[in-house]
């Protein structure tokens, strides 16, 4: 009996998650052809012409923006989880409700939030304009997408970070402090190296949604403003092209595949922090 | 002591950072002026209008119902196959739990265009059965990711003794394993009920023409420009997010209360 209890979830998985790849997997490597039996043809096309220039712009974008957004969320980040773990804690646990807390909220409103401020007829140019300033364009442009990416992905990196720092061997600290390190040596060669896959895990956690979002970049970048996950979109839903859609959606796939690849190998090489997993 | 200052100060910052735009919503849900910054005085006309918008009405009994249903579909099918799962050889549980990963680690995007392919590609028209199914698909690994821990943490031999002292399967599971295993399966549910109130992209993909649900109404509404009445929703969906987050935090406390007596 129990080895059947898996049965249904077997045949769900394989309809509704293995199934739905392959179809994916298929209709990135086919197009339409007519003189095929099946009206398809086995075929590359749409990967050579995701090599025109207009493509490989918006995927080294994706790619850039994503990056730089993970970047500012280890920056601000991590000292903001080094102070959180430091706290003692009955105060911790309500500062760390207090951050997961906006993360809850539905992440369309959070992004909506940032158009009223930063909009043409938003919070800060209203106030701008009280005191006599000209508006500024503060909305539709680069900056806004990673500020939107930040706001929305900086708990996900906060708190495995904050995870493993509150885990952390105490009493390696004190040793190394007894044997003369100061506190930045301290930090540099132990509590840093120690907290790395809480970092490495945080970047994942950033990284992949945000080069994968199509939101954050229609809402607080324009219509004019292309990520690679616009593009999927734009295939599937107005272009109908489903096989250039898939074919990009497969190399958003492979472009995550690797990142988390070459973090995980990064991870494997730090074996001093492989326990705290 | 001007060091500790500086560091609740780099705290305060981050949590303005968070805050900030949430509480710029609210404030501004309870303004007289559709422009933000000028504040022309206190109403709740916002809040009459959107109970008034049948748009959002309908969302919204759409992403409670399909919430409601997906997690309570998932947690069943989620706790039966986090059961079966953890009885299985070893190389079939690897595939499963790997299986199991995908819609986890692929991007949402990615489950969604699969998933409207497979819907269009077997001719289902989309709409609210498409987003249901779509919804417990998604669900469902959560669940089991929730319940796999318990089960490791169920003594093997208890379910045995059970079965020794005469008791039927079905009554040994009823009396001895579901109440071990109930936080965990508490817990999946709670995470399916919200992981499905708040998604968008997977629902974006996935649903057809007259069935939205919220998020996906604040999108399209949003790509309108600003709207009070979305400042107003914000406040509610922001409220009712504390509460469930208070209700959640005692749970979990309890449960660690819990594991301490043991």
């Amino acid at each position: 009996m129990k080895k059947l209890a898996s049965y249904p979830y077997i045949i769900w998985s394989a309809i509704f998650i293995v199934i739905p790849l392959i179809l994916v997997f298929l209709y990135g490597i086919t197009i339409p052809s007519e003189t095929s039996i099946f009206g398809l043809k086995l075929s590359l096309d749409n990967f050579q012409r995701f090599l025109e220039p207009i493509y490989i712009k918006v995927l080294w974008r994706s790619i850039w923006l994503a990056i730089v957004s993970t970047l500012i969320c280890v920056i601000i980040g991590y000292p903001f989880s080094m102070l959180l773990a430091k706290t003692n804690v009955k105060k911790r646990n309500m500062l760390l409700l207090l951050v997961i807390i906006p993360m809850w909220m539905n992440f369309l409103l959070r992004t909506y939030a940032w158009m009223t401020i930063l909009g043409k007829k938003g919070l800060i140019n209203n106030l701008l304009r009280d005191i006599g300033l000209p508006a500024l364009n503060l909305l539709y442009n680069d900056g806004a997408v990673i500020l939107g990416m930040v706001y929305n992905f900086l708990p996900f990196m906060i708190l495995p970070i904050y995870t493993v720092l509150t885990k952390m061997d105490k009493s390696v600290l004190e040793a190394a402090e007894d044997l003369g390190a100061n506190r930045f040596v301290v930090f540099l060669k132990i509590v840093f190296p120690l907290s790395l896959p809480g970092v490495i895990s945080g970047i994942t956690m950033v990284f992949m949604p945000a080069v994968s979002t199509f939101v954050i970049s229609k809402l607080l970048g324009g219509g004019q403003f292309w990520l690679i996950g616009n593009l999927v979109e734009e295939q599937f839903l107005r272009i109908n092209d489903w096989h250039f859609g898939s074919t990009i959606a497969l190399i958003l796939m492979v472009i995550i595949l690797l990142a988390m690849g070459v973090m995980s190998k990064y991870d494997n090489k730090e074996d001093g922090g492989a326990g705290l997993w | 002591m001007v060091e500790k200052s500086i560091k609740r100060f780099y705290m305060f910052l981050i949590f303005l950072f968070l805050y900030a735009p949430i509480i710029v919503l609210i404030v501004f849900s309870f303004n007289d002026s559709r422009l933000q910054g000028s504040w022309d005085g206190f109403t709740l006309n916002w809040y009459r209008e959107l109970f008034k918008s049948r748009e959002i009405m309908k969302s919204l009994y759409y992403t409670i119902s399909i919430a409601l249903l997906s997690s309570v579909i998932a947690t069943i099918i989620g706790t039966l196959s986090a059961i079966g799962i953890y009885n299985m050889k070893s190389y079939k549980k690897k595939i499963l739990l790997n299986v199991n990963y995908l819609p986890v680690l692929n991007p949402d995007i990615v489950t969604g265009i699969a998933l409207m392919t497979l819907f269009v590609f077997v001719k289902v028209r989309l709409g609210y059965v498409t987003l249901l199914l779509a919804h417990i698909t998604f669900n469902i690994p959560y669940v089991i990711l929730a319940v796999l821990p318990k089960l490791k943490q169920l003594p093997k031999d208890m379910t045995e003794a059970a079965l020794d002292l005469g008791a039927t399967p079905f009554y040994a599971f009823r009396k001895v394993m579901l109440p071990e295993i109930s936080p965990g399966i508490i817990t999946g549910a709670l995470i399916a009920f919200t992981l499905s109130i708040d998604d968008f992209v997977i629902s974006f993909f996935t649903t057809g023409s007259g069935i939205s649900n919220l998020s996906i109404t604040i999108y399209s509404m949003a790509r309108r420009g600003i709207d009070p009445k979305i400042n107003a929703l914000s406040t509610l969906m922001f409220l009712s997010v504390l509460i469930l987050m208070i209700i959640i935090n005692k749970r979990t406390n309890k449960d660690f209360k819990r594991k301490d007596v043991y």
